[in-house]
């Protein structure tokens, strides 16, 4: 008969990989969380912010003129407007305006049917609430029709005395995308979604590492642990590779649900006849997540460094917390417009996976870069790991309390 | 099988250097039970964390079953059950699970293992419960399984700290019956306790530690004849006391 021995490493990575796999809350920031926070953000943030456009698009303002009696013809025009609502004009326009009863307020000078057939230059005063998005919009809307009323006068009087319309508008202007879809996707996108990715790869390793550490001192089975003949080091490995998982697969099934988010929002987008069209290179995605796994890794090591040195699960808490803060930082740097892959920022952790992030999801390939954080995130994530092994060995931090 | 001489722990606590075991020497044979008796914080878990490899020991040596605790590690954790209330189990493995895998950890084959692990939770009643996790078992059947961890491998030696601290009368009792089987096996078992009674009714041997120190050394009859008192708890005091004042002298008889 054969003799079976199993391996220490693979023993204990199983071991552990079953235990966190029961573990509840280890399970749902896992599955639950990028399954569903993927699709919100896409779709339901997305859908919201068009559902809303949509909406702002269609509401009626309520505006005042003053001084309009002279004027019949645009108060007339104005009131042919379907999202205008002329309000019959009163002197607490101010006070009604800060109240909210009322979005724009347009004063016409007293003499302005005289001096327009005089061709006199004249000042319109459009009363607003500053910041207020309803009064922004009868803002707007005023602007518009007033510069098409301006048009339309200009080209009477060029009319009248005997001049070429096109002189109001010597040219026309048109706007059309040249960039390729998935350029268009890359810099919608690009800088959200590596950043909420890499946001997923810690929140999936935070319960298994400090469960597999803390926890284990926490609940006294880390004697236990200790006292069998299996090395520290195997030990360190087995917990830090559980947590790895984790965290890979977090990415990996927020990049599954990122991929039928958003070719749900394809579909949408295409059957409500949008004008952008968006594209997502499967290579982009696989790539990304390629490059993702060294900083998976590195979070999976430095969260096990961080809560093997607490004695509860509640006190590592309090130091993952920062982790999450500082790791998200450069992520978030990388969100602000201008910030570009350069070789300055290359080697900068989180923040280069970040930038690298956009560039694959814009169809750029930058192999050079590309290898440089590839190599780098490993070299950290390396050190990490070096780092938790070592306090692995340290009674201080194991028996520390 | 277990041989300690001059072993020391220091422990540095912000920039002061803090003593927990000074100096402690003693022997443990096959078949006997060896008690560590003393007050909390007299330096009982510390050692038997070193001995159990737990911790490094900051001076002089020790032994279990020819292996230095110091340097040869995973061995000497080959030769040792070690039991103690802060030996918790999974909570989410099932009672089958923790043995299993604490018997892996040991290197055991798999047909060897599932033998012995049989074997174990026939001879312990665990076979009701099992499949049951660990977390939902009651104290009784978590002593059972720790038992059966502890014994998966086979090991000459036992080591206990306190595995009766926070029992309730049933459960104290099986453990003692289980240290006194260790020993009726043959076993080298060394136990740590502050109750005298479980000294009194098991001990072949006692030493007693105060102060990171063993102050007295011997059997049973051998502390009785010496101080002339009857009552375990009255040598204890005596041997405290004049700890307390002289500079412990190690009392060792035998």
């Amino acid at each position: 008969m054969a003799k079976r021995r199993k391996s220490a490493f693979g023993v204990v990575y199983r071991k552990e990989l079953l235990d966190s796999l029961r573990d509840r809350r280890a399970l749902i920031s896992m599955i639950v969380v990028p399954l569903v926070l993927m699709p919100l953000l896409l779709l339901g943030i997305g859908g919201l912010g068009f559902t809303l456009a949509e909406r702002a698009d269609a509401e009626v303002v309520d505006v005042m003129v003053l001084g309009g009696e002279t004027m019949p013809d645009l108060l007339q025009r104005m009131d042919n407007l379907a999202t205008v609502r002329l309000i019959a004009p009163s002197d607490d326009y101010r006070q009604r305006i800060a109240d909210k009863q009322l979005q724009a307020v347009l004063k016409l000078p007293g003499n302005f049917a005289e001096a327009l057939v005089e061709g006199k230059a004249l000042a319109l005063t459009i009363y607003t609430y500053d910041g207020e998005p309803r009064s922004a919009t009868a803002v707007r809307r005023l602007e518009l029709f007033l510069e098409d009323f301006r048009i339309a006068m200009a080209r009477e009087r060029l009319r009248r005395e005997g001049l070429p319309e096109t002189l109001v508008e010597p040219f026309q202007i048109k706007r059309e995308n040249v960039a390729p879809p998935e350029r268009v996707t890359g810099a919608l996108l690009g800088g959200l979604l590596p950043y909420i990715l890499i946001m997923l790869c810690i929140t999936g390793a935070i319960y298994p590492a400090m469960d597999l550490t803390a926890g284990e001192k926490e609940r006294g089975t880390m004697e236990t642990l200790l006292s069998s003949p299996v090395s520290r080091t195997t030990l360190v490995l087995g917990k830090f590779l559980v947590v790895f998982t984790f965290s890979a697969v977090t990415a990996l099934l927020a990049i599954a649900a990122l991929g039928g988010s958003f070719w749900v929002a394809v579909s949408f987008l295409q059957a409500t006849g949008a004008l952008i069209e968006l594209a997502l290179s499967p290579m982009a995605i696989v790539g990304f997540f390629i490059l993702l796994l060294p900083v998976a890794a590195l979070f999976s090591a430095i969260l096990l460094a961080l809560s093997l040195f607490a004695r509860t699960f509640r006190e590592a808490q309090t130091y993952v917390s920062p982790l999450m803060i500082l790791a998200v930082l450069p992520a978030g740097v990388a969100l602000m417009p201008g910030v570009e892959l350069t070789s300055a920022v290359v080697l900068v952790p989180v923040l280069n996976i970040s930038l690298i992030g956009r560039d694959l999801l814009s169809g750029i390939y930058d192999w050079g870069y590309i290898l440089a954080i590839l190599l780098s995130s490993s070299l950290y994530a390396a050190l990490a790991l070096w780092l938790a092994v070592r306090l692995f060995h340290r009674e201080e931090v194991v028996f520390r309390g | 099988m277990i041989e300690v001489s001059d072993l020391c722990k220091a422990f540095a606590s912000g920039k002061q250097k803090v003593v927990a075991v000074d100096r402690i020497t003693f022997s443990c044979r096959p078949g006997q039970i060896f008690g560590l008796l003393g007050a909390n914080g007299a330096g009982k878990t510390t050692t038997l964390r070193m001995l159990a490899t737990l911790l490094q020991p900051t001076g002089g040596s020790a032994h279990i079953g020819g292996f230095d605790v110091s340097r040869e590690g995973p061995k000497v954790r080959r030769q040792v059950g070690f039991l103690s209330t802060a030996t918790a189990l999974y909570g989410r493995l099932t009672a089958a699970e923790m043995v299993l895998y604490f018997g892996r950890l040991q290197g055991l084959e798999e047909e060897e293992l599932r033998e012995k692990a049989e074997g174990l939770f026939s001879r312990l009643g665990i076979d009701s419960f099992r499949d049951r996790r660990c977390e939902s078992c009651s104290t009784g059947m978590k002593q059972k399984i720790s038992i059966a961890r502890a014994l998966i491998h086979d090991p000459p030696v036992m080591i206990f700290d306190e595995p009766t601290l926070g029992l309730d009368v049933m459960a104290a009792r099986q453990i003692i019956r289980f240290i006194r089987e260790c020993r009726d096996a043959g076993k080298t078992v060394l136990f740590s306790t502050h109750v005298m009674s479980e000294v009194e009714k098991l001990c072949d041997r006692v030493a007693i530690i105060h102060g990171g120190r063993i102050c007295a050394n011997g059997s049973l009859p051998e502390l009785r004849d010496h101080y002339g008192e009857t009552d375990l708890e009255e040598i204890f005091v005596k041997v405290v006391g004049e700890a307390g004042v002289s500079s412990a002298e190690v009392e060792d008889f035998g």
